[in-house]
């Protein structure tokens, strides 16, 4: 119980510190923190695998992630300032907070323990459908990313087409009328000749 | 509830706060897809603390699972749209994004 305290407020400060930071890198990393204990505590709560996918996914791959996006977008701090008044998001906070404490706790045990199939029958039989979905969905993401990406690279390419085609009207000398000092029926016969 | 589940369910409740009050105050996308994350991560417990309490452990995980997919996904592009963001406005900045209106 005291390991789940402290698991609690050390998950609690970490995501605290990660909406308050003013630097980005440094909030990734405290996620990352956050991240890992919340691990900790699915571990402890019997939740094994799930611990182990959220360790590697949520304070593996995510925080990756981050720092990539940083690394491209640049560092940039929070300017001062924030959307709403801090007073009136507070107190939004807490009456969410109330309302879904007002949900949660009451909330008693089951009675009977009911009979249930491995974690993995569960995952491959039983929701094999919401895996397939889930496959789908890392395919539907990758190809966001490269649609996103990709088009950048198509305004770019687009940008560089037209300048050139426009230097290449400029190198090009522009038509002139023709002009002759023969009158019109001269350049008549001349046509017909 | 015992009172070992009991401080999982603060921890769902607690995370949840933080993340709203994230939403509300934060102006940087980057930390708005953060204050996600936190909130996914509150919803990721209650998951497993449903499973826990209805005896179906194994129903909370995998439902749990399919919730880390998602929110990776959902992270994903929200980082690849900030970073287009940031090229095309030079902004991370959540209230110069309302200069897309114009």
């Amino acid at each position: 119980m005291l390991l789940n305290l402290l698991l609690l407020i050390a998950a609690v400060l970490c995501a605290l510190q990660a909406i308050r930071a003013r630097q980005m890198l440094p909030a990734a990393l405290w996620l990352t923190c956050n991240s890992a204990l919340i691990a900790g505590m699915l571990y402890l709560l019997g939740a094994h695998e799930v611990a182990v996918i959220e360790l590697s996914v949520g304070a593996g791959l995510v925080t990756v992630l981050f720092v990539f996006g940083i690394a491209i977008a640049g560092e940039e701090i929070q300017e001062k300032g924030s959307l709403v008044p801090w007073a009136l998001a507070g107190g939004l906070a807490l009456a969410a907070v109330g309302l879904v404490g007002w949900f949660i706790l009451p909330t008693q045990g089951a009675n009977t323990a009911v009979a249930e199939p491995s974690f993995a029958v569960m995952v491959w039989e039983n929701r094999g459908l919401d895996m397939l979905v889930q496959i789908g969905l890392i395919f539907a993401g990758v190809l966001g990313i490269l649609g996103i990406l990709a088009e950048k690279e198509t305004a770019e390419e687009h940008a560089k087409a037209s300048h050139k085609a426009r230097h290449k009207d400029a190198a090009l000398p522009l038509p002139q009328p023709i002009t002759t000092d023969a009158s019109p029926e001269t350049q008549i016969k001349e046509a017909h000749a | 509830m015992s009172s070992e589940l009991t401080i999982v369910a603060f921890t769902v409740i607690c995370l949840l706060g933080v993340a709203i009050y994230g939403f509300l105050t934060v102006r940087n996308l980057f930390q708005v897809i953060i204050a996600l994350q936190i909130l996914v991560k509150g919803a990721l417990v209650a998951l497993v603390l449903a499973g826990k309490l209805s005896g179906q452990l194994n129903l909370g995980q995998s439902l749990a699972v399919t919730v880390i997919v998602a929110d990776t996904i959902v992270a994903v592009i929200g980082l690849a749209l900030a970073v287009q963001i940031k090229r095309i406005t030079g902004s991370l900045d959540v209230q110069r994004l309302s200069t897309l209106r114009r």
